[in-house]
């Protein structure tokens, strides 16, 4: 039990997938400028990145590591993650209409996120067995999330400030994120 | 090596026999044109639009709730494919587009200096604005830096100025904007917008029924820009020329240089000079308008209330049937205003300009009579307009009234404007103090009789008839009787008037109108001698059309006569029955009738649209003033005289019917418009050295 409480305390802060791995910087800008997009890109990330984590798991457990075709591992991904991201987008669109409006936009855009494809190459490496591996994609999803709503809130704030103008938006963006990042290295030790 | 091949290609065979299998399991149907039209955006899912991603926005244009131009980033080829594909012409689609409303920039005062803020955003949210007004532009450009298209920057007077061809009606900078400065808006939507107490609005503007933007089409005149002032005013008000002759415009009363200066601006003969500079330049100017929505209205009466209406709903895209009573259209102003103060050519002209737009009409027939509501809904009609006018003269109630050569006032104004001969005699005694009364003394002087006495119960000061009008009658020696109340009309052996008596009033305590009632001096009856009366002591509403058995036998009549429509709707208890002007309100001006059917325009507009016919939340309706608007001094006004109204001489004019009152000449036009201060809710320019264009 202690080692999960590890694990998830890692994965999402840690190594928090944005600010200590830098990946899924795109929509991590992207989505920051409102609040409101923020958090609807968080919740659609937490669902698609738990669901990859799984189903990526599973096919180099059992295909690719049987099959002794490792090599194959990332155009495999590539490959699941798309059709997956696909596949829900048409269940929800039938099944749940209203999570489907409420996702909107941001389904497709995760389709080739790196964030998605890096957590799920993280299992791998990290060689996790399926729980583990789950409880770990939750957390950098959790992670993910908890990193863009302070971001936009930050965000939301910096527009407010007196910002030189060579400097406002996406420049000042990555600035804060910067920041942001240096505040999660605090993290660094903890375990 | 072989494995590898397998299995890549039994994964991507598996995707897609999953997803193929998916799309049947989950299909979802949904219309094919969708799929059509979103491949035509742009796919920058760039939410330019107001959408979430480029698939929401098409299904926003199938559905219909948006233009084929919603996307802001697609050429017109690809517009005009999507709009084939939806089955509408390309260019249909009313354009939205931007626009400021506050002129202020840095006039009013700042009530803090900011120091390290440099966002409108910011300002607003620390302190609740900058500026003394509590609606005024901030003037940091929130906007300007929210536009992604260039369209927008910092005037020189440290407002926003719109640059109309680069704006593509995204509503990046309304959204920005935290005083609602900025609006981005179709032309329908500007012209159905009530006046509201959040609007930046100058005294004058709040006061005028018609809710004309009059600083800004002076502020257009002084530079020179007749063109932009006639545009203008016809957001507002359709008939300018004939609002430029005869309205008492009150929105002068509330002007705020007459709070220092001895008097206002003429605001109504600069209207009256930049409409006449259109008629005379020979060239009508384009009124622009929205595509046609399919929806039908039938307006009854072709007055000043019917004209209007019309006019407006014929603007947003709805076609238009005008039915009227009389021979000719324009109600009141052409038969009752005589031929001097409104020419019929005049008005003719201006009346064939609203028709221009595409408006039928159908004159000599009327309600209850020739055609009844049963006919109009059969006929198609989605809405009905009833703008009827009131022409039904209030009598004396004395004996002899019937007499030959008793008359009453809108009965014989009519029947003059129609141009019928008309028993008249050699000395006539008009009886009553509104501007009927005075219209028809004038006309009378006109057709040539010996003497003219108008006999009113109270003095010249209760009299409700405009002061010019009752100066120009004097001048033209029409003879005034106050404090006298006709008791009874004396009669020949043939049967015709032979005299008028009238008993003396005096003064007594005021009434619920607030003037003072008038009470008879018994025994001070005196006889008049005259042989032609003329009563002319208010009129109400025909509501003959109320045909029983009919549908129209519900429509609720207030007890005044008129029908009862919610002032702010002009929506009757029948849902697609709207009412404004005279009939409904009751005799009034003829800017309260423009007024009135805009209003109700804007009504039916919802209405057919299906959506909730609901009143524009805190609306004024000219009925109510923004308080911090209202000023006690004016500091830094200095006093200039007003341009003085030319006229022909009463010995030329008492002869004929030529028009009496005369337009101002240009220079002249030009120096009054200067004297305008270009108000706002708080903001007005003192007197400063201006360049005359």
């Amino acid at each position: 039990m202690g080692d999960y409480l590890v694990l998830i305390v890692s994965s999402m802060l840690i190594n928090n997938i944005t600010l200590a791995q830098y990946l899924g910087i795109c929509p991590f800008i992207g989505t920051s400028k409102k609040m409101e997009t923020a958090t609807g890109m968080a919740g659609a990330v937490v669902f698609v990145m738990t669901l990859a984590a799984i189903i990526t798991w599973c096919i180099d457990t059992y295909l690719l590591k049987t099959l002794g075709i490792e090599f194959l591992r990332t155009i495999a991904f590539i490959l699941v993650i798309a059709s997956l991201v696909q596949f829900v987008e048409m269940f929800l669109k039938k099944s749940i209409p209203a999570l489907y409006a409420g996702l909107g936009i941001f389904l497709p855009l995760i389709t080739t996120n790196c964030a998605v494809m890096g957590v799920c190459l993280i299992n791998i490496q990290e060689e996790y067995k399926f729980l583990e591996a789950l409880t770990a994609s939750i957390s950098y999803a959790l992670g993910f999330g908890l990193a863009l709503i302070l971001f936009a809130g930050v965000r939301e704030r910096v527009v407010l400030g007196r910002v030189p103008r060579p400097l406002q938006d996406t420049s000042i963006g990555l600035v804060t994120a910067g920041m942001l990042a240096l505040a999660f290295i605090g993290f660094k030790g903890l375990v | 090596m072989i494995e590898a091949i397998l299995f890549t290609l039994g994964l991507g065979g598996a995707c897609g026999v999953a997803l193929s299998v998916a799309s049947r399991i989950f299909y979802v149907y949904e219309d094919p044109r969708i799929a059509k039209v979103e491949n035509l955006l742009a796919g920058a899912n760039c939410g330019g639009c107001g959408y979430t991603g480029c698939s929401a926005a098409a299904e926003a244009v199938v559905s219909k709730e948006v233009p084929p131009n919603v996307c802001i980033l697609v050429g017109p080829e690809n517009v005009a494919e999507i709009a084939a594909i939806m089955g509408s012409e390309a260019g249909t689609a009313e354009p939205c587009k931007s626009y400021n409303n506050c002129q202020g920039g840095e006039r009013a005062t700042d009530r803090f200096i900011y120091q390290g803020l440099n966002r409108c955003s910011a300002v607003n949210a620390l302190y609740g604005g900058k500026r003394d007004c509590s609606i005024g532009c901030l003037g940091f450009g929130d906007c300007v830096y929210a536009c992604k298209f260039n369209a927008l920057r910092i005037g020189p007077n440290g407002y926003p100025v719109v640059d109309k061809d680069k704006c593509v009606g995204c509503g990046a900078c309304e959204r920005v904007c935290p005083k609602s400065i900025i609006e981005v808006r179709t032309m329908s939507q500007r012209l159905l917008h009530l006046n509201t107490q959040d609007d930046p609005l100058s005294p004058c503007q709040q006061t005028c029924p018609a809710e004309i933007d009059i600083p800004r089409y002076v502020d257009q005149i002084r530079h020179g820009e007749y063109e932009s002032a006639v545009d203008t005013i016809r957001e507002r008000n359709p008939l300018l020329l004939a609002c430029g002759r005869v309205c008492p415009h009150p929105c002068e009363e509330y002007c705020r240089r007459a709070i220092e200066d001895t008097e206002s601006v003429s605001i109504n003969q600069l209207k009256r000079f930049v409409a006449d500079m259109e008629m005379n330049s020979g060239r009508r100017l384009r009124i622009s308008r929205a595509p046609d929505t399919g929806k039908r209205v039938a307006v009854i009466g072709g007055g000043p209330a019917g004209l209007s209406c019309a006019y407006f709903l014929r603007r947003v895209g709805h076609s238009v049937n005008i039915f009227e009573a009389m021979p000719g259209l324009g109600g009141m102003l052409r038969y009752g205003i005589p031929e001097y103060r409104l020419p019929k050519a005049v008005l003719d002209w201006e009346i064939q300009g609203i028709l221009n737009l595409g408006i039928e009409y159908h004159t000599n027939v009327k309600m209850g009579v020739d055609f009844e509501l049963g006919s109009l809904v059969g006929a198609g009609f989605d809405a009905i307009f009833m703008g009827v006018g009131a022409w039904k003269d209030y009598k004396l109630n004395i004996p002899g009234e019937d007499l030959n050569g008793c008359y009453t006032g809108i009965n014989f104004l009519s029947r003059i404007g129609n141009q019928e001969k008309i028993y008249t005699g050699r000395r006539a005694a008009v009886s009553g103090g509104g501007n009927t009364a005075i219209d028809c003394a004038r006309t009378l002087i006109r057709l040539g009789l010996e003497k003219v006495y108008v006999v009113y119960r109270r003095t010249r000061k209760e009299m409700p008839a405009n002061e010019v009008e009752i100066d120009a009658a004097e001048h033209e020696g029409v003879e005034f009787l106050y404090l006298a109340n006709p008791s009874r009309v004396l009669g020949d052996d043939d049967g015709n008037v032979a005299g008028l008596e009238y008993i003396n009033m005096e003064l007594g305590e005021p009434d619920a109108s607030g003037r003072r009632r008038p009470v008879p001096v018994e025994g001070s009856e005196t006889v008049l001698d005259v042989d032609m009366i003329v009563t002319a002591i208010g009129q109400s509403t025909d509501t003959t059309f109320c045909t029983k058995g009919t549908r129209m036998e519900e429509l609720n009549i207030t007890r005044w006569g008129t029908i009862d429509v919610d002032s702010d709707t002009c929506r009757s208890n029948v849902p697609y029955i709207f009412a404004a002007g005279d009939g409904a309100t009751g005799p009034a001006l003829v800017v309260d009738a423009i007024g009135g059917g805009r209003r109700a325009a804007r009504a039916i507009d919802l209405f057919l649209k299906g959506k909730e016919v609901k009143p524009e939340p805190r609306a004024l309706l000219s009925k109510s003033h923004i308080q911090e608007s209202l000023f006690n001094s004016v500091p830094g006004v200095q006093k200039s005289k007003r341009a003085g109204m030319p006229e022909l001489p009463v010995k030329q004019r008492i002869a004929n019917f030529v028009e009496v009152d005369q337009a101002i000449a240009e220079p002249d036009a030009l120096a009054e418009a200067t004297r305008c201060l270009t108000c706002c809710r708080l903001c007005y320019d003192p007197d400063k050295p201006r360049h005359v264009a």
